[in-house]
């Protein structure tokens, strides 16, 4: 018994993550663009819990928070709208031949197997077999947030 | 893909191909600092999608995806912090964060 997606949540889900990637570009507000990419990676989340990846999710709803910390008025908030037609060709081009790929490729059915692990064997594996990485990603965050704080510290200099 | 009809690898592939160059797009085209972050951020969040999508349908139990995206994201959190710093180091020296006023070091 092999279990499948549900194909409405998905495409709810995902219409949600496209519309929301949409807005945040196509908006002239920095502030409006921020809380529609909250929007998509929220969506997210909800896709993650459909993959039965259920710490990703809320790893992701975390993100989301630290990114709505880092949100404020800013004066120059509104914008033109910036087409960039140059870029635009590029990322069309780039989406057409991937979506060609995965047409053309042979890919895993919609049937996924059954053995789901749960979040205690996700958390065991992360500090046995994963330990290494999981020291060294630490590591990689303490160095970012001393710098982070190195840079954007004090009007002192 | 009919809706309704039950989501496979191939959905979700696509879903973050689309994703992937809607934050190409953004990150190529906008000429706001923090626009750009944004469009990265994107980027990052198709790329997990894929990774825990493929290990989903491949191999479950095994979670290499997932832990894969879990580092990922911390790579992309660490990336995001010191792009803000970075950004808001320019704003105090420059008072903007549009992209074409850092062209110091154009030869």
């Amino acid at each position: 018994m092999a279990e499948t997606v549900n194909g409405i949540a998905f495409f709810l889900l995902a219409f949600a993550t496209i519309g929301g990637a949409v807005m945040m570009l196509s908006t002239r507000n920095v502030v409006h663009a921020a809380f529609w990419l909250l929007e998509t990676m929220l969506a997210t989340a909800g896709l993650y819990l459909l993959l039965d990846a259920e710490f990703l999710a809320l790893v992701q709803v975390l993100v989301l928070f630290t990114i709505m910390l880092t949100l404020r008025r800013r004066e120059d908030a509104v914008r033109p709208f910036e087409p960039g037609w140059g870029g635009m060709v590029l990322a069309a081009l780039f989406g057409a031949a991937m979506l060609l790929a995965i047409q053309r490729g042979q890919l895993p059915a919609a049937r996924m197997p059954e053995a789901v692990p749960t979040t205690v064997d996700f958390g065991r594996m992360l500090f046995t077999e994963w330990a290494v990485p999981f020291e060294i990603a630490s590591l990689v965050l303490l160095v970012a947030l001393v710098g982070a704080v190195w840079w954007s510290g004090g009007d002192r200099r | 893909m009919t809706i309704g009809a039950p989501a496979g690898a191939a959905q979700f592939m696509a879903l973050s191909a689309v994703l992937f160059s809607l934050g190409l797009y953004g990150a190529l085209s906008r000429k706001n600092a923090v626009m750009v972050l944004m469009s990265l951020e994107l980027m990052a969040n198709a790329v997990n999608l894929n990774l825990v999508a493929l290990s989903r349908f491949v191999d479950p139990g095994a979670m290499t995806g997932q832990f894969f995206a879990v580092f990922s994201m911390v790579v992309s959190a660490a990336e995001i912090g010191l792009g803000l710093a970075l950004v808001l180091a320019i704003y105090r020296q420059k008072k903007t964060v549009e992209l074409e006023a850092m062209e110091e070091l154009k030869g």
